[in-house]
């Protein structure tokens, strides 16, 4: 009786937790159809994708590195969630980060570590703070809206960073055949954590993030002007908030954590920098912030999720020859379902529900469907 | 002509929508023409004769009124519209109903009470024999209101029945021949103005007695606080909103700035206080000038501010009701100590504002929008008179506020008046004005078309003022 019933009674708890919950299981069904489709069998390719992910050899760590970046992404777009940006440039900031980390890689020598490291991780997040800066500064001085302005400014990352590190490019490897940069030197190498593994030291850091985010949002007087411009941002300069300030502060703490994202990913995995270094870890951020609505805790297990579909993948479509692009599927249906929260409770008939369209609609899409969330259950919770 | 007469709050409109099919009734019954009816969408209640007109029109503002008339029920010849037959009738209806209007001018030229007979226009084109009125007269200068009820008496003698939504017991007392008071979403009286009074009728709608005058001792002003001099404001469309305004406001008095909404009295609060940057002119706290001191700096200088829409610039609905006390000092002492916000005196502090203001709610911590609307509007007025003002600006500081609150919020604004508080009250409401103001400014147009002060301010002189026509 306290089971699922109970669960449905308590509508934070319902909120926090059975929506997403649905949203993936309907990911999940989207996605087996597509199996279907495909003349696979979606029992033997979701036992494939678990496999890969937990039980395979070292499937657990190869999971856990792929959590990290997720998990510094996912806190960087929500922030901007939180701040009523909607960030899609997390891409582009985690390749400049990771540009500005590679660089202090190779070019400080004799350091010792327990400087280098810092040093190229502080880079990595000045490199994703400017990069996002400029999106927050064009919006808060011209109005120009952050969606379109990140998004280009992906663009201009990913072709900068061709140029950089290019055949004759200034951060390019001149003695490798391929285009690339020089390994950094082994004092910027993050330690690893499990020896055998790949695993390194980032999930610390990316552990510590979390409760530094939460404490920020929730215990600052920046986190509290940032929630309230995110909410209301005409209250909130009716009370005398600066209004574009605070656009600037949200985008550059959501840039700087998508650059250290980068900068993580080159001390920590590969060591120097290809063309095409990230495999789209910045938009699937987007999934992550989403499916946790936006709260600090709510992006481990998130992150976790996403790290986990992506290093089951591979296994999948060796296995059973579906296709590693199924997980963005999954992905794009958990998207369509957590942003259309009304979509789960018509479908599953859950009633009495007041309120929640009028957050997306009067604000604006994903942005406000992501900050009015928690704010809402609380609401709700109050109100019982 | 039936009055449906109440608070905010108490269920009109919400059950004038389920008569119109916007809202699903839970259960009950709707007997039209003698027979029970399903009215499940607005077009159910068109089909059977049901005309809605909204407190928000909804006109398309550059079609003509006979394109807005026709809009979804177009005459059409072999698939094409025949907006030449569409002019004629819509004449003719206007003529019949004497509702002049010029059906080819274009609906955004139009004043706001023309635009209403455009809607009531509409209703009746799609044979409406039943019209629902939603608070009618709230964006209409009382000389358009009088037009108004004209028009209801007319068409109720031509054998059209008109519900009127309102909360005003005058407008109940001029033009209802049946009177429904409803309290808290239930019936309590079905009467006529012969039968009920104002003052029986004030008691149904709040469900006891009510002072309808602020009790108040003249005021003894003192030097001059507030200083607006030669003050220009452009709107959001770059339109000139208000021209050279020059305005005074002394400490201890209550200046009561009247005028049909939309005649720049937004632009001008704004623009006092450094939400809308000015176009020429100054702004003045004593002597100090506070002109570009920004929002914040001349919060800090000593002006509180009460904007006229509360859930969109007075408070944050999502946050609970002590971050919504300090959301002008959340970073200062003793709400903050460096970037750090300091819970335990945020939540004190919080209490005793509701102790004091009277805030009916569970606690500090509950959201603010899961509080009545008084009430929200009383967390708002504490946090602005809570700061120690030298000025007040209070916009239309009980709109959408239970008359409870109201005497409320009026006691607390007068008290304060009687400590020294300068306050400019602006008010599209004018009995708030002639309650609450010891002088009067007439704003029309964008311009102080007067000053009245003692035994000059009248309710007709006014009322005419602000329609520009004195």
């Amino acid at each position: 009786m306290t089971g699922l019933a109970g669960l449905l009674r308590n509508r934070r708890l319902r909120d926090a937790v059975l929506l997403p919950a649905i949203s993936l299981v309907c990911g999940f069904a989207v996605a087996s159809i597509a199996v279907v489709l495909s003349g696979a069998n979606p029992i033997d390719a979701f036992g494939a994708l678990l496999q890969g992910a937990f039980t395979n050899r070292n499937a657990l760590e190869e999971t856990l590195i792929a959590t990290i970046p997720y998990i510094f992404l996912g806190l960087g777009v929500a922030v901007g969630f939180r701040g009523g940006l909607f960030n899609i440039g997390a891409e582009g900031q985690f390749y400049l980060g990771a540009v500005f980390g590679v660089f202090v890689g190779v070019s400080l020598h004799g350091l010792p570590g327990i400087l280098h490291i810092p040093i190229a991780l502080l880079a990595g997040m000045l490199g994703g703070f400017l990069w996002a800066s400029i999106a927050g500064v064009l919006k808060a001085r011209f109005g120009a809206h952050e969606v379109i302005t990140t998004i280009m400014l992906n663009y201009v990352a990913f072709l900068l960073t061709d140029y950089l590190i290019n055949n004759k490019g200034p951060l390019a490897d001149k003695h490798a055949t391929a285009p690339k940069t020089p390994f950094i030197d082994s004092t910027a190498q993050l330690p690893i954590l499990v020896p055998g593994t790949r695993l390194h030291m980032g999930l610390i850091l990316a552990l510590l993030a979390v409760p530094l985010v939460w404490f920020l949002l929730s215990r600052t007087t920046i986190g509290f002007r940032i929630r309230a411009v995110g909410l209301n941002a005409t209250a909130a300069r009716a009370a005398g908030i600066s209004v574009g300030w605070t656009m600037v502060t949200v985008m550059g703490i959501s840039g700087a954590l998508a650059g250290l994202a980068g900068a993580d990913e080159v001390l920590g995995v590969s060591h120097f920098m290809p063309p095409s270094f990230s495999v789209g870890y910045g938009f699937d951020a987007i999934a992550v912030a989403l499916l946790a609505r936006s709260n600090p805790w709510a992006i481990l297990p998130s992150a976790f999720l996403f790290g986990a579909m992506r290093s089951g993948a591979g296994f999948m479509q060796l296995v059973t020859g579906v296709s590693a692009d199924l997980i963005s599927i999954v992905q794009a249906t958990v998207i369509i379902f957590v942003a259309a929260p009304l979509l789960v409770r018509w479908i599953f008939r859950l009633r009495d529900v007041p309120e929640a369209p009028v957050h997306i609609a009067e604000a604006g899409g994903l942005a406000s469907a992501a900050s009015g969330a928690a704010p809402a259950a609380s609401l709700e919770e109050t109100a019982t | 002509m039936h009055a449906l007469l109440g608070e905010n709050g108490a269920g009109k409109s919400t059950l004038m929508n389920v008569v119109y099919g916007l809202t699903s009734p839970d259960a009950g019954e709707i007997v039209f023409d003698g027979r029970p009816v399903a009215i499940n969408r607005p077009t159910d209640a068109i089909r059977l004769g049901i005309g809605m007109v909204h407190q928000h029109f909804m006109l398309i503002p550059p079609l003509t009124v006979a394109e807005n008339v026709i809009l979804g029920h177009e005459t059409a010849r072999s698939g094409m519209l025949d907006l030449a037959e569409a002019r004629v009738e819509v004449s003719e209806l206007a003529r019949r109903h004497r509702l002049e209007v010029d059906p080819a001018a274009r609906a955004m030229d139009l004043a706001v009470g023309i635009q209403q007979r455009v809607e009531i226009l509409k209703a009746l084109y799609r044979g409406a024999r039943l019209l629902i009125l939603d608070e009618p007269t709230s964006v209409l200068t009382p000389p358009e209101a009088a037009r108004l009820f004209d028009v209801v008496r007319n068409l109720t003698a031509q054998g059209t029945a008109v519900i009127f939504i309102t909360h005003k017991l005058g407008e109940v007392m001029v033009i209802a021949d049946r009177i429904t008071v409803m309290r808290r979403g239930q019936v309590v009286a079905d009467t006529t103005p012969a039968e009920s009074g104002p003052s029986e009728l004030a008691r149904l709608m709040v469900g006891r007695p009510v002072l309808l005058r602020v009790d108040k001792k003249p005021a003894r002003p003192g030097e001059a606080l507030l200083r607006v001099e030669g003050l220009s404001v452009d709107d959001d469309r770059h339109q000139p909103a208000v021209q050279g305004v020059d305005l005074q406001v002394r400490a201890g008095e209550i200046v009561g700035l009247a005028g049909v909404e939309g005649n720049g009295q937004e632009e001008l609060v704004e623009a006092i206080v450094g939400l809308r940057s000015l176009r020429a002119g100054r702004v003045l706290l004593g002597t100090r000038e506070v002109t570009r001191l920004g929002t914040k700096g001349t919060l800090h200088a000593g002006v509180s501010f009460i904007p006229a829409d509360r859930h969109r610039m007075g408070a944050i609905l999502e946050l609970p009701v002590a971050d919504n006390l300090v959301l002008s000092d959340y970073d200062r002492p003793p709400f903050a100590r460096g970037i750090l916000r300091r819970f335990q005196a945020i939540w004190q502090y919080a209490l005793n504002a509701i102790k004091a203001f009277d805030i009916r709610t569970e606690g500090p911590g509950q959201a603010l929008g899961s509080l009545s609307g008084g009430n929200q509007q009383k967390v708002v007025v504490a946090r602005e008179l809570s700061t120690d003002p030298r000025v007040l600006i209070a916009s239309q500081p009980t709109r959408g506020v239970d008359v409870g609150s109201i005497e409320f919020i009026h006691r607390q604004i007068v008290a304060r008046r009687d400590k020294g508080l300068a306050v400019l009250l602006v008010s599209s409401e004018l009995d708030e004005v002639l309650s609450l103001a010891d002088r009067v400014a007439v704003i029309y147009g964008g311009r102080i078309v007067g000053v009245l002060e003692g035994d000059a301010v009248e309710r007709e002189r006014i009322g005419l003022m602000m329609a520009g026509a004195a």
